[in-house]
C-alpha cells in the first residue's frame, strides 16, 4: 500500500541512466536536507568491487532504487531518514547491510562473498 | 507469443555467439557500459541519439528506422538478440520498437547486462563491423502503441497499468530527483489505473519471474483478463518492460504501451488525475 514519502529515491530510482557514482557530490546537494546512503562494495579479501548491483530497499524489504558500483567501488543513494537496507549482487557474491540513515552523509562498507 | 519466443537466457546467449543470422544488440540510454565491454560480437544502439527523433518529440519514424538498422547492418532475416542495463528497460523499450515496425525474429536475453555480469560472463571491447543492409520497415503497427485520447477514453474501461513507483504513483514524487527535465507539470496517476511497479515483473538477478508468479501478481492487482490493457510509466521504458512481460510472456491479446506516458499527461490541460495510493474513480 503505501511506501514511505521519501522525497527521492536514488540515482536510477525510476528512470535512465545512472550518474557516475564516483564522482564528488554536486554542490546542489543540501546536506542539511538531503539523506545520502553512500560506501564501497569489498570482497572477502577487502578489496574494491566494481561492477557490483547495489540496491535500496525500504523498510518493507520492497525494492526502491538500484545502482551499479564505480571501477572503485563506490555507490549512492539520495533517500530519506529512516531504515533502510543495502543489498549488493557482484560476481565476486553477495552481501546486504541494514542502514538507520540520518540526514546528512551516511557512511557504509558492504561486504559482499560468496555463501 | 510466450517466453520460448520472446527470451534467450544468458546461457543460450553465450553458446551462440558466433551462430549465424543472430545479432546481438546492446541498448542503453547511456552507452558507457557498453564501450567498458560487451557481450563479444553485439553491437550498440543508443536510445537517445539513435531511437529518438532529434527535432519532433517522437521516436524514429519508420524511414528513420530503416535508415538506422541498414546502416548498422541488420537485415530483415536476421534474429535480433536484445539486452541492456537498468534490467533491460532501454532493451525492452527497443524490443517494442523492432515489434512495431514488424520485425519478425527479435528477443530479449532474460535478466540482460546484470544477469551477464552476475554469472561472471565474458567481455570485449572490439567493436564489430557489419556491413551495410537495405532493410525495409513495415508500416507501424498501431495495435501496440497508445495514444493519449486513447487513453482517455480507457479511464473505467480498459486496463490501465501503472508502473512507476508507488510514490510517483501516488503524486509524492514527480520524477527522481537527477532527471529535472523529464518532469511533468502535475503529479498523480490516471484515474482507475492500478498501480503495479515494474520491478515486482523482475528477479533481483534482473531475470523475469516465473509464468506463475506473474499470472498472479497482475490478478491480485486487479488486472481484468477480459479486457484491454494500457501500460505506462513516466518516458515509456519501465511500462516497455511491463508490456513485454504482458503481451510476449503471458500472451494477453491487447496490450498497448503508452509511451508518452506520464510526461505527457501530466502535462495535459484538463484531463482527470487521481491522487494518492489507491487507483480512483473514473
Amino acid at each position: 500500500m503505501t511506501s514511505p514519502a521519501t522525497n527521492v529515491a536514488s540515482n536510477v530510482a525510476a528512470g535512465c541512466a545512472a550518474p557516475d557514482q564516483s564522482a564528488p557530490l554536486p554542490s546542489s546537494v543540501d546536506l542539511a536536507k538531503e539523506t545520502v546512503i553512500t560506501g564501497i562494495v569489498r570482497n572477502a579479501d577487502a578489496e574494491v568491487v566494481g561492477g557490483a548491483y547495489v540496491r535500496l530497499l525500504d523498510g518493507s524489504g520492497e525494492f526502491t532504487a538500484e545502482v551499479v558500483s564505480s571501477p572503485e567501488g563506490v555507490f549512492r543513494f539520495f533517500a530519506a531518514p529512516g531504515s533502510w537496507t543495502v543489498r549488493a549482487l557482484s560476481r565476486h557474491g553477495n552481501g546486504e547491510l541494514a542502514v538507520d540513515a540520518t540526514r546528512g552523509v551516511n557512511e557504509v562498507t558492504l561486504n559482499v562473498a560468496t555463501v | 507469443m510466450s517466453r520460448d519466443t520472446a527470451l534467450v537466457s544468458a546461457e543460450w546467449a553465450e553458446q551462440n555467439l558466433e551462430t549465424p543470422g543472430l545479432v546481438f544488440v546492446e541498448v542503453d540510454e547511456d552507452t558507457t557500459a557498453y564501450d567498458g565491454g560487451h557481450i563479444p560480437g553485439a553491437i550498440k544502439l543508443d536510445w537517445k541519439k539513435d531511437l529518438q527523433d532529434p527535432v519532433r518529440r517522437d521516436f524514429v519514424n519508420q524511414e528513420q528506422f530503416e535508415a538506422l538498422l541498414s546502416e548498422r547492418g541488420i537485415s530483415n532475416d536476421d534474429t535480433v538478440i536484445l539486452y541492456g542495463g537498468n534490467n533491460n528497460w532501454f532493451a525492452a523499450y527497443a524490443y517494442w520498437y523492432f515489434k512495431l515496425y514488424g520485425h519478425e525474429q527479435v528477443r530479449l536475453i532474460d535478466g540482460g547486462r546484470k544477469k551477464w555480469e552476475l554469472d561472471a560472463r565474458p567481455y570485449s571491447k572490439d567493436v564489430p563491423v557489419r556491413a551495410k543492409t537495405s532493410y525495409t520497415a513495415k508500416a507501424p503497427n498501431l495495435e501496440i502503441r497508445a495514444f493519449r485520447d486513447e487513453v482517455v477514453q480507457a479511464i473505467g474501461v480498459k486496463n490501465l497499468v501503472d508502473v512507476r513507483s508507488p510514490d510517483e504513483f501516488a503524486g509524492r514524487l514527480l520524477a527522481p530527483a537527477h532527471l529535472p527535465q523529464e518532469q511533468s507539470q502535475r503529479g498523480g496517476h490516471i484515474p482507475t489505473a492500478i498501480s503495479v511497479p515494474w520491478s515486482k515483473a523482475a528477479n533481483e538477478d534482473g531475470t523475469f519471474k516465473s509464468d506463475e508468479e506473474l499470472a498472479k501478481i497482475y490478478g491480485e492487482a486487479g488486472l481484468d483478463g477480459s479486457k484491454d490493457t494500457i501500460a505506462y510509466c513516466r518516458i515509456g521504458e519501465r511500462s516497455s518492460h511491463t508490456w513485454f512481460v504482458l503481451k510476449e510472456i503471458l500472451g494477453h491479446e491487447n496490450v498497448k504501451n503508452y509511451d508518452g506516458s506520464w510526461t505527457e499527461y501530466g502535462s495535459l490541460i484538463g484531463v482527470p488525475i487521481a491522487l494518492g495510493d489507491e487507483p480512483g474513480k473514473a
